[in-house]
């Protein structure tokens, strides 16, 4: 990327020694000439502490006006309504009426798009209608995926990895159209996480975290590259094979957290806490709390309780994320956000920007008060476009006639080009490009490859799986019977949060195809029943069944029992049953004390005929011996690997693909 | 806590603390050590094995309705309705009404304002070609009846095996039930309660209370074959009942239906033979394991009707354990043909 150009000599000072007469332009509302101003506003500061001698400008400039006390400017940067110009700091100019509007829009915007990102959430689960007809194929009614479908991170990486755009994925250009426009609007206006850490940060601001120290954290900082490092290290490590970069798209973490973490949660406090008052309430009490759970159950969450493997590692990482608002405001969107880098890189081409009038600028840090990308509004620097969220908080706190929004803005006071070291992104390129060599000599994949590495039905081969798996947990959250799970290490680092079948929690309803159906990036195939099942073609198996004979209790214990044939869903069984008069012990002995008598048993003893087993595991989720089941699934007969295979007919080397 | 002496109120720092100080140091110190003895006292468990187990009594649920004398013929014990073969519109709700009626009507066995629980078997995501849940024209024609002898509410339960949504739907049950009226309840974890069941092997287990909490509660099965219990209807339609890990069960699968039929005592059962899964059962799958019988059998007594059900796919009651348990403990007769039988 041609990028870090324009200021690469400001970057460089510190190393170079910077003298204190080389130290920024004068200001120029001091010398009353607009003109040059320094393109990052962090460089004095930053020598300033390493030397402790330098007076840091913009610091010592907002310290000796203390004007702005911390109470003015909270008064000040509430809605413009509520204060007119005499209340407002300065000269107490009010923002334009259509700025005023434009950030209530924003927050409107904002609580629309996240109840609608929490809406599509809570509707990705398949729930029954009674205006449907028996033979009315289940299918969700709505795109749950489209904030994925839109995310053009995802986008990218999967085009880099796959040379394709699978299906609604090419919507994901409107955004990037949008951004071609208006910039970062996404992150300000649109993004449900980015939304999520608005509030957060507004919620739990440090003590520190008014006046001069708020006014200090909302300024540009150097740690803010990281993201595009982040951007960079996945792109190379897509184009190499691996789409773990979704591990950090902020989408696919907020569906990933709140649905697999969050809303269980959520559901597991409900059920004890009306599930107490059902125990000892009154009639009417336990009627309500009745309804209550129906109610939930039919919008919300499900009517069984869901759990989900290891989740506290994805929920950890959303608290933690969360909580680092309070020491740097809008933390993630700031410093990790991969999908914002993305974002700030085409920024550089918007039309819409920012225009600053330096010479009017009072110092006020009204601006800085409530900027969410620290993209450095403030006057006597230059605006960074790529770190600006467009929430127009800047503009509408202004009580001078400094910043102006517009179309086609004249750049001599901005930075268009997000702020990286060319030597650090070809290192964060590197990294991303070695990250697959060493996830895969590990012994997960070519070898070794995990029995328990279970993938969802219409899964493509597992090489191509990790080129196109996102990590989103839509298919997760969709599964109606809970079975599918975020891996931890069973399909390696590089597997990490990939989807794997656990039948002993859920096993694949054998009729549905929801995980296909929702997942935005083609890892699992949109498969029709027909396929599924296999109607007039071979079923799509996702694994084999094997019986564990010492466990099994018509193999070993004599006792009859056979659910998993009972339960097995293929016409004809997968599963028969073997008609055998067994001998068997009586547990007591004689009544002389001679050694117990033994006596035969029928017994249907179950066999599992490979050819017909799809891998459902729905035998080894009902099997009752309750712990380590005697009946159990392993990945190998996939059909979608030509190599994790046992029978000889179904290894095709020799078939023409 | 390191304090400037000059901001403490005594004057010297070597004085003792007064009277009124030293008094509430101590009496905290006493009352929180009181407190906590009193409580490790009040929550003291002092070991062994079940001690802290509370027993319920154990439970049976019995909607059956007494014999009302009745002026002129007596009414059938055991009502069996067949159709012919050949599809006719309706037909499921005529046989239905035919075998009821022979019973004594719906009337006899629900009063004006009862709440009414109809029980079908929604075990499995299968549509209705399938015969492996209770045909939907059945039970919209055993609600229909119901709603037309009085009932004030007409609940539709079941617990099933697969993805309750997709059983309810496909089944078409769930639309069916709806449009007649009923209230359609979907089996969620919030409705279950552990019971204790009068059963020689099912003691302690969740029970859908949806299916128990009613005024009258009809079972409305469908026939079919199964693979362990050979053939199954109303006795074992009662699993639906159970939550929990009923797998267990079938170690002794004749033992615990017979143990369900003692537990729940329907007030009419309805078993629906139209179409009839004859092998694979009992979740099916395949529409050539099924057989067109078009036959509705309703009883008063659930053993005596499977035990006649059984003969339409060729079983006798002889090689079904179960029946000769329920017989044996009288929950009803395993010899049907003792009874008032009825063909219509």
């Amino acid at each position: 990327m041609a990028c870090a150009h324009t200021h690469t000599t400001s970057l460089a000072l510190p190393e170079l020694g910077l003298q204190k007469e080389e130290l920024p332009e004068p200001i120029p509302w001091k010398t009353g000439k607009p003109g040059l101003v320094p393109s990052l506003d962090r460089v004095a500061p930053m020598f300033a502490t390493a030397t402790s001698t330098a007076t840091p400008t913009s610091t010592a400039t907002s310290t000796s006006t203390p004007t702005p006390t911390p109470t003015a400017a909270a008064t000040a940067t509430k809605p413009p309504k509520k204060t007119p110009g005499p209340k407002r700091a300065g000269s107490g100019l009010p923002a334009r009426p259509v700025i005023r509007k434009l950030v209530w829009l924003r927050r409107i915007s904002q609580t629309a798009f996240f109840g609608l990102f929490m809406y599509f959430l809570c509707q990705t689960a398949f729930r029954g209608s009674f205006t449907a007809k028996a033979d009315a194929v289940v299918r969700l009614p709505l795109p749950v995926e489209a904030f994925l479908l839109a995310d053009p991170f995802v986008g990218a990486m999967t085009l880099l990895s796959t040379h394709t755009v699978y299906r609604g994925l090419l919507w994901s250009v409107g955004l990037l159209a949008l951004t071609l426009v208006v910039g970062r609007v996404f992150c300000g206006w649109i993004c449900p996480f980015g939304t999520l850490h608005h509030f957060f940060a507004w919620l739990l601001p440090s003590p520190k975290g008014r006046g001069s120290h708020r006014v200090e954290a909302n300024k540009t900082h150097v740690y803010q590259r990281a993201k595009y490092y982040i951007l960079y290290a996945f792109l190379v490590a897509a184009l190499f094979g691996s789409a773990i970069g979704g591990m950090l798209d902020p989408i696919c973490i907020a569906v990933r957290s709140i649905g697999l973490g969050v809303i269980p949660a959520l559901q597991y406090l409900t059920h004890r806490g009306l599930g107490a008052v059902t125990d000892h309430g009154t009639r009417p009490m336990q009627t309500a709390a009745d309804h209550t759970q129906d109610l939930l159950a039919r919008t919300i969450w499900q009517s069984h309780q869901f759990y989900f493997h290891q989740t506290w590692l994805i929920v950890f990482m959303l608290v933690a994320v969360l909580f680092a608002n309070r020491f740097i405001p809008r933390f993630w969107c700031r410093v990790l956000c991969p999908l914002g880098a993305f974002l700030g890189v085409f920024s550089k081409f918007a039309l819409f920007g920012m225009e600053k009038d330096h010479s009017k600028c009072t110092d006020c840090n009204l601006c800085l008060v409530n900027c969410q990308g620290a993209d450095s509004p403030q006057g006597g620097v230059k605006w960074r476009q790529d770190e600006c969220h467009m929430c127009m908080n800047c503009e509408a706190a202004c009580p001078e006639d400094v910043i102006k929004f517009r179309f086609l803005p004249n750049r001599k006071s901005a930075v268009t080009a997000p702020d990286t070291i060319r030597r650090t992104t070809l290192a964060a390129a590197g990294a991303g490009a070695l990250f697959l060599p060493a996830a895969r000599i590990a012994d997960s994949l070519d070898v070794n490859y995990h029995a328990k590495v279970i993938r969802p039905p219409g899964a493509v081969e597992e090489r191509a799986f990790l080129e196109r798996c996102i990590r989103c947990a839509e298919c997760m959250k969709v599964c109606p019977n809970n079975a599918l799970h975020p891996a931890m290490f069973e399909a390696g680092i590089e597997g990490l949060w990939t989807p794997i079948l656990i039948a002993r929690i859920g096993y694949c309803e054998h009729s549905c195809v929801l995980c296909g159906q929702v997942c935005p990036t083609g890892a699992i195939q949109k498969i029709t029943e027909k396929e599924k099942l296999g109607l007039g073609q071979p079923p799509i198996k996702i694994g084999t069944a094997f019986y564990d004979h010492g466990r099994c209790l018509p193999w070993s214990m004599q006792t009859p029992c056979i659910v998993c044939e009972e339960f097995c869903p293929t016409s004809p069984k997968a599963i028969w049953v073997e008609e055998v008069v067994a001998p068997v012990r009586d547990s007591k002995p004689g009544p002389n004390g001679e050694l117990p008598a033994m006596k035969e048993v029928h017994l249907q003893r179950p066999h599992v005929d490979p050819s017909l087993c799809i891998g459902c595991g729905a035998c080894e989720k009902v099997c009752p011996v309750q712990d380590q089941p005697a009946v159990y699934i392993t990945s190998v007969g996939e059909t979608r690997s030509k190599t994790n295979v046992i029978l000889l007919e179904n290894t095709n080397y020799n078939q023409s693909t | 806590m390191p304090k400037p002496f000059k901001e403490s109120s005594s004057p010297t720092p070597r004085e003792p603390p007064s009277r009124r100080e030293m008094l509430v140091r101590l009496g905290s110190a006493a009352g929180i050590l009181a407190g906590a003895s009193l409580l490790g006292r009040a929550a003291w468990d002092k070991g062994g094995f079940g001690l802290a187990a509370e027993v319920g009594a154990r439970q049976v649920r019995d909607y059956r309705v007494g014999d009302r004398p009745h002026p002129g013929e007596a009414f059938a014990e055991l009502a069996i309705a067949h159709g012919g073969l050949v599809d006719v519109p309706d037909m499921a709700r005529t046989l239905v009404g035919k075998a009821v009626d022979a019973l004594g009507g719906m009337k006899r066995f629900i009063s004006r304002g009862d709440i009414v629980v109809v029980k079908p078997n929604i075990g499995w995501d299968r549509m209705p070609i399938h015969a492996a849940n209770t045909n939907p024209d059945v039970v919209g024609a055993v609600i229909e009846q119901a709603f037309n002898a009085g009932a004030k509410k007409v609940i539709v339960a079941d617990g099933s095996c697969n993805d309750p949504d997709r059983c309810f739907q496909r089944s078409g049950i769930w639309r069916k039930a709806y449009s007649m009226g009923a209230e359609v309840i979907l089996p969620a974890e919030h409705r279950y309660r552990t019971t204790r069941m009068k059963g020689e092997i099912l003691d302690e287990w969740p029970i859908f209370t949806t299916l128990v909490d009613a005024d009258k509660v009809i079972n409305v099965p469908v026939a079919k074959h199964h693979n362990l219990a050979k053939f199954t209807a109303g006795m074992k339609n009662w699993y639906g009942v159970l939550g929990g890990r009923r797998n267990r069960l079938h170690q002794s699968i004749d033992v615990s239906i017979a143990d369900l039929a003692t537990f729940m005592r329907p007030s009419l059962v309805v078993i629906d033979a139209m179409r009839v899964l004859v092998r694979n059962g009992p979740q099916g799958g395949n529409i050539d394991d099924t057989r067109v019988m078009n036959t509705i059998v309703a009883s008063v007594d659930q053993v005596a009707a499977d035990a006649f059900a059984c003969t339409l796919i060729g079983q006798h009651r002889d090689n079904l354990a179960y029946l000769k348990m329920g017989h044996e403990r009288g929950i009803g007769t395993m010899y049907w043909e003792n009874l008032r039988v009825k063909e219509v």
